[in-house]
């Protein structure tokens, strides 16, 4: 029973219940219980008895983020801020990235690494970059992520860069057995950590390969730490949860570009408010050659490709 | 109104007061626009041109007496010659826009003399269509807030007017394959 509840994997043995008397053990209640495991365990008893973050109240919420600001100012000894800035009113997300522009440098996957807290050791990134033959097109089977030549972009090749595609019908979404992660109103989906409990169906459902593991230990240097943080974005993961791109929900909840399109050399990555007709990403929908990629699962992502030129 | 535009814009305010203080003899040596980020006359925010150090103001030197006016097309050997023209036609050449007379501007072929701030004017005139996408914000990049103050990179920030084409860059390493991260998996962190 308390091992299932705990997701933080195996329960370690414990010295401090003594005699471990069944009957004792029955009697006692419930968040003593949790006490007392907690006490041997690795997480606390307010973590432990943490609901789903969208059942906490406002107080809850606050007294959550205060506990975690706690948390991390003792792991990393700096201020680390956790936001919980709701979707915006009249806001839907969209992407749309330039295959004709983007020549591959990696600088996003670094960028976005950095940004959102992604764990250094054992690495992990949220964005993919694929290197795909011009004489075939988009095709998956031969497509190579490790190149890694003196400088791009490399004669008769495109790029392909894949994060999260914020579908508006998520199948991670369905099949996530405890409802830890979600769509929020402006489209972007998320993951409580404190929720997740690591069965990793959600990695399973992506046709986008979007989602992460933290298989061990997540590592990020203290000085690395990026400070300003979202509970369902970019705050430091324990292990065992799953991760993904958010579009940068602790920027673009507060109007800013995410920071993939910010370090673009190319500027092949474009951001906006699909409900505000007069945005980027609407000229690009309404004028620009565009594809939606793996349409045929009827994922609806609100991340586009197109060719600019 | 949003409220992020009211503070940018009381901030302006506050700028541009600030500025009316500053002394005389500081504003009668800066020169003009290009010296700062700042806004064109149509309100793009764009980032300073992209100009060698030390280069500008041009009339530094090219005040009519100290080099004198020389139309004549020839081989650069004085200075400039690390200038590599290769930009369109092999007629092209210094003057056609840069403006003779006042050194500190471009012109257009209309004979309009521009700041280097708005020089997107200047290259806008043979490639329309990225002028247009780019004054939509589909060609280059914008950087700053995606419903309020935006940054314009200038066409020039990313390609160098005498040599336009995109330069290739060094790669950043590649991700680990997944057999590499296994070592280290939950092990000694």
């Amino acid at each position: 029973m308390t091992d299932e509840l705990n997701p933080r994997g195996p329960h370690e043995p414990c010295d401090c219940e003594g005699e471990g008397s069944r009957r004792l053990f029955l009697g006692t209640a419930v968040a003593a219980v949790a006490g007392a495991l907690t006490g041997c365990g690795k997480i606390s008893r307010e973590e432990f008895l943490q609901h789903n973050f969208r059942e906490l109240s406002k107080d809850e919420v606050n007294s959550v983020i205060a506990r975690l600001e706690q948390e991390y100012r003792e792991k990393y000894g700096k201020e680390v801020h956790v936001g919980n800035e709701p979707p915006l009113p009249g806001v839907i997300f969209g992407y749309a990235l330039d295959l004709s522009r983007c020549v591959g440098c990696r600088r996003c996957v670094y960028a976005c690494v950095k940004e959102n807290n992604q764990s250094r050791d054992p690495q992990i990134q949220w964005i993919r970059v694929l290197q795909m033959d011009k004489e075939d097109g988009v095709d998956l089977q031969h497509a190579n992520q490790y190149y890694n030549p003196e400088e791009v972009p490399e004669e008769g090749h495109f790029y392909m860069p894949v994060q999260c595609q914020q579908c508006s019908n998520p199948p991670c979404v369905k099949v996530c057995p405890v409802g830890a992660t979600w769509r929020e109103k402006d489209g972007i989906v998320v993951v409580d950590y404190n929720w997740c409990i690591g069965c990793r169906y959600c990695m399973a459902a992506c046709p986008y390969g979007a989602r992460h593991f933290n298989w061990g230990e997540p590592h990020v240097p203290s000085a690395d730490v990026n400070p300003e943080t979202h509970y369902l974005g970019n705050r430091p993961r324990p292990k065992g949860v799953v991760e993904k791109c958010t579009f940068c929900i602790q920027r673009t909840r507060k109007g800013r570009y995410p920071a993939c399109v910010e370090i673009c050399p190319t500027g092949s990555r474009k951001f906006g408010n699909l409900l505000d007709p007069k945005s980027e990403i609407r000229y690009i929908l309404e004028n620009k050659r565009v594809f939606k990629f793996k349409e045929d699962l009827n994922t609806k992502p609100n991340f586009f490709y197109f060719y600019g030129v | 109104m949003s409220p992020l535009t009211t503070r940018s814009r009381s901030l302006a305010w506050g700028l541009s007061l600030l500025l009316a203080l500053a002394p005389a003899a500081l504003r009668a040596q800066a020169p003009p626009p290009p010296s700062a980020d700042g806004s064109t006359p149509e309100g793009i925010q764009v980032p300073k041109p992209p100009f060698s150090e030390g280069i500008f103001p041009c009339t530094n030197c090219h005040d009519g007496k100290t080099v004198k006016l020389n139309t004549q097309r020839r081989q650069l050997k004085d200075m400039h010659e690390d200038i590599v023209l290769k930009h369109g036609p092999a007629s092209r050449w210094c003057l056609d826009c840069h403006d003779a007379k006042d050194r500190d501007k471009l012109h257009l072929v209309s004979g309009e003399k521009i700041d280097f701030t708005v020089s997107y004017r200047l290259c806008g005139q043979c490639h329309g269509d990225k002028y247009r996408d780019w004054r939509v914000g589909v060609h280059g990049k914008r950087t700053g807030y995606w419903n309020g103050q935006k940054q314009y990179l200038l066409c020039v920030n990313c390609h160098n007017p005498h040599s336009p084409h995109f330069r290739p860059l060094k790669p950043l390493p590649p991700p680990t394959p997944p057999q590499l991260i296994q070592g280290t998996k939950g092990g000694s962190r």
